[in-house]
């Protein structure tokens, strides 16, 4: 089947070529489209982030897009060639305390009922597992299917694929109008469909979704092999990741398969200033620390940070817009879009082709914060 | 923090080379406090480099006393890691770390050599031309050990000498540059005398022009060096090549303060001024020109920022007479285009992250390199092939990232509210 009318420059157009725009053009072209992608060259959060790819349960729709995301995600990785670097390091979530046993047995609990398989490690098994860590902890919950990925050559990897028929084009996305969209230099293009997957950029396209930006910050240190083996995390990680307001800061830390340490997180909302800040880089090491106290003495090469796009409720825009044909969004991924951009792309496909959704795409309706009804007080979601 | 210190001053100096060591003897005459931070563990920058196997100049050794001052406080081997606002610097040595307050900065952090890749550039035994000089300076024995030197400018002769002096067998300095360009060269230098004896002295028989390297070649380590010499090719055996192209100003603290750039130095005004009010720099950051340059422009830069404005004007003639000096050697030493074109599709262009060539050529520009084929992201944050993909692509230099250095964990943690307050 085509789409494409004789006039539209491609059957979809997608504008954003990270991991979102990435995937999905991955995934519509399979099913034959011809997919033209359109980006600034700004780049975004794929180029910034962790690529933790993990499945996160604070909700039931979190957990069932994460979960069916990493499925995805295992399929596919068999294919990744070595520049995107993907290692199934599985993730230990770690227990401080009693109480924090507990989360991670309700925790536990929660992913089997998603088929996400999980064990609990004691605190003796875990001191031998990972010696780094301080040797006090409780224990630890660790999930077997959860991995790691280089972003950035997996968005290049993905957009090579399907035969030729993804094209990527240089420039700058200026406006857009249901299945119209307006380029700085160039005039408009029109297509069937035109997906918005420009992350940031989405701010200036559509003022009127309400999505914030939530800075984080990385570390990244010189190489010493064999120091940690899995992607460590705190059990109060999901607690910071959806404080409403502040800074926080979490203890996440990921094995580079370099040797090297990568060290988060830190979230903080409503800036835009891309600057390394020295206050909240050093409140995220402390933590880091914290739980693992030979840090300290390794040496950082380079820190930076990044912008997670988020929606009030922490869960994406995956859909059509509701006032006006033609648009669809792929927007709001959070801290989540690396893993997530697998799922979202395939709930986004279905809808576009009417084919049966993989999973219950209510939760991800546009119409939550998007469009004319849901500015009508007691509208939203 | 157990080993955080705090620190101010009125004005840091960052560089104890010739630059600094003036800006810091200046602005020492108005009692003003001053700190002078340098990445080497003993004073003398470049040129005046200190060691084991260095008998000083009278001039070096004057220009060092200004360190002992009691309002003078000197920091040797402690590194720079960031600016933590305007007026503050984070540093590390190898015991502490520090944040430093100050009021006024100035720049003196002179020039690194520029490598360009050839086949075998990578291989144990090859190094930069001015490398060679500091290595047989901190104490490294080349005695009977045949050296062959290439590359270009004035430094090739300074560095044979050296090699030379410490028992190396020269067998050869590789010029790039034509007949043509060297004889203009060498009588333009009728202008600066002092020049034309030090080159005199300098130069050797072995010198030979319009040459180069092609490849060095070696096993696990060098064994012989191609080189063309006009039209002709000829196979050298040695043990060590040192092989520089000139030199490129250190501009990567300017550019995380804010500095303006241009022509890949630091940009200043007649006062050594830059772009940001406070912030003056000196020496080789704003242009590469030489030690006598350097002096100059950073008594300039002391007087000025200490307020004596008339004193620094009375320098204005004795800067230009060098800085006219700093052009000619510029004009005369201009890179051919072979030169630029010596790598092969697999010779690493990022040596910490092995990217070779092929890779890099495919991409648009630094950002994408970067993010793409990891290139400069290594310890050396990308100083090296920084520099090499701006002359062989004409990228823009990468934007510094902090921690501008390899930096201990626990000193930027020192950074964090809790403990600063
Ligand atoms: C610090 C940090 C850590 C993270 N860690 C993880 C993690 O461990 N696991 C995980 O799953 N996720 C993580 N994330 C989140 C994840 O990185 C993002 O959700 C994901 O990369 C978003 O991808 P995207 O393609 O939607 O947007 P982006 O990567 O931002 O891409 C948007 C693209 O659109 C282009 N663009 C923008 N505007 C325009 C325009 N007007 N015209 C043309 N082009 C335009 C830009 O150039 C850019 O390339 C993290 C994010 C951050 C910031
Ligand atoms: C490798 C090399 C060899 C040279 N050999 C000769 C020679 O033999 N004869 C000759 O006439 N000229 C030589 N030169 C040229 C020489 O550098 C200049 O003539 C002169 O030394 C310039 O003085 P300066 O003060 O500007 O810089 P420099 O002498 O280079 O001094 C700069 C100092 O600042 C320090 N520094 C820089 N950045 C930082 C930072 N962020 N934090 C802390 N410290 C920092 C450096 O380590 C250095 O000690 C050489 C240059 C190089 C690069």
């Amino acid at each position: 089947m085509s789409l494409q009318a004789r006039t539209a420059a491609a059957d979809v157009v997608i504008v954003g070529a990270g991991i979102m725009g990435a995937m999905c053009a991955y995934e519509l072209a399979s099913r034959g489209l011809s997919i033209l992608v359109i980006d600034n060259g700004t780049g975004g959060a794929t180029g910034a982030g962790m690529g933790h790819l993990v499945v996160m349960d604070d909700n039931p729709a979190e957990l069932a897009l994460s979960r069916y995301s990493i499925a995805l995600w295992n399929t596919l990785r068999k294919r990744l060639p070595e520049a995107c670097a993907y290692r199934n390091c599985g993730t230990l979530w770690l227990a401080a305390n009693d109480e924090e046993c507990g989360l991670a047995e309700a925790k536990q609990a929660r992913l089997v009922e998603y088929g996400a398989q999980s064990e609990w490690i004691s605190a003796s098994a875990l001191r031998q597992l990972e010696p780094m860590l301080r040797p006090d902890l409780a224990g630890a919950l660790k999930v077997f299917d959860d991995g790691i990925l280089y972003a950035p050559a997996t968005a290049r990897w993905l957009l090579h694929q399907q035969d030729g028929r993804i094209t990527v084009q240089e420039g700058d996305v200026t406006r857009v109008e249901g299945n119209r969209l307006c380029l700085s230099e160039g005039g408009w293009l029109t297509a069937p469909a035109i997906l918005l997957a420009n992350g940031l950029g989405a701010f200036r396209l559509l003022p009127d979704v309400p999505l914030r930006p939530k800075k984080g910050h990385l570390l990244i240190t010189d190489r010493y092999p064999a120091c940690i083996n899995h992607q460590l995390v705190e059990l109060g990680y999901a607690a910071s990741a959806h404080a409403d307001d502040g800074t926080s800061v979490a203890f996440n830390v990921q094995p580079r398969p370099t040797g090297q340490l990568l060290i988060g997180s830190s979230r903080q909302f409503d800036t835009l200033d891309k600057r390394v800040e020295f206050d909240v880089l050093g409140r995220m090491l402390m933590r880091a620390q914290d739980y693992l106290p030979g840090l300290g003495e390794l040496n950082a090469i380079r820190g930076w940070t990044g912008f997670r796009v988020a929606t009030p409720d922490g869960l994406p825009l995956l859909g059509q817009h509701p006032d006006q044909p033609g648009l669809w969004l792929a927007l709001g991924h959070e801290g989540l879009g690396v893993t997530t951009a697998s799922g979202s792309a395939r709930l986004i496909a279905a809808q576009l082709l009417g084919e049966a959704p993989p999973f219950d795409p209510a939760p991800f309706r546009t119409e939550r914060f998007v469009g004319v009804a849901s500015h009508t007080p007691g509208a939203a979601a | 923090m157990k080993n955080h210190k705090t620190l101010s001053c009125d004005i840091a100096i960052v560089g104890a080379g010739p630059a600094g060591l003036a800006a810091a003897r200046a602005a020492s005459v108005s009692q003003r406090s001053i700190a002078v931070i340098d990445d080497n563990p003993l004073p003398g920058g470049q040129i005046w480099r200190d060691g084991p196997q260095v008998s000083q100049l009278a001039m070096a050794k004057d220009y060092r006393r200004v360190l002992s001052l009691p309002t003078v406080r000197y920091l040797p081997g402690t590194r720079i890691v960031a600016s933590l606002a305007a007026g503050a610097l984070l540093l590390e040595d190898a015991q502490t770390s520090y944040r430093l307050d100050y009021e006024q900065l100035i720049l003196c952090c002179g020039a690194q050599e520029l490598l360009l890749p050839f086949p075998g550039w990578t291989l144990p035994g090859v190094t930069g031309a001015g490398a060679l000089q500091a290595l047989i300076k901190s104490g490294a024995s080349v005695a009977g050990e045949r050296v062959l030197i290439a590359g270009s400018g004035p430094l090739l002769l300074a560095s044979a000498a050296t090699a030379r002096a410490a028992g190396a067998l020269v067998s050869g300095v590789y010029e790039q540059t034509d007949r043509y360009q060297l004889i203009n060269f060498g009588v333009g230098l009728l202008r600066w005398p002092g020049k034309l004896a030090q080159a005199f002295k300098l130069f050797s028989t072995r010198y030979r022009w319009r040459s180069h390297v092609i490849e060095a070649m070696g096993d696990r380590r060098l064994e012989a060096v191609r080189i063309r010499q006009g039209d002709a090719e000829a196979v050298i055996a040695c043990d060590r090549l040192a092989c520089g192209f000139g030199l490129v100003p250190n501009t990567v603290l300017a550019q995380h303060l804010g500095c303006s750039l241009e022509d890949n130095a630091v940009a200043v005004d007649r006062y050594q001024q830059t772009s940001q009010t406070g912030i003056y720099a000196a020496g080789e950051c704003t242009g590469v020109g030489g030690s006598e340059l350097a002096l100059v422009e950073g008594e300039v830069a002391g007087l000025a920022a200490t307020g004596k404005v008339e004193q620094a004007q009375a320098l204005f003639t004795h800067r230009a007479y060098w800085q006219r000096f700093a052009r000619h050697v510029k004009e005369h030493f201009g890179l051919r285009p072979e030169i630029r074109r010596l790598a092969r599709v697999d010779t690493l262009i990022c040596r910490c992250e092995d990217v070779a060539l092929s890779v890099l050529a495919e991409e648009q520009g630094w950002n994408a390199a970067k993010l793409q084929s990891r290139c400069g992201m290594g310890a050396c944050q990308g100083r090296i092939c920084g520099s090499i993909a701006r002359e062989l692509f004409g990228w823009s230099l990468p934007e510094p990232r902090v921690p501008l250095v390899p930096a201990r964990i626990e000193t930027l943690m020192a950074c964090s509210e809790k403990d600063m307050s």
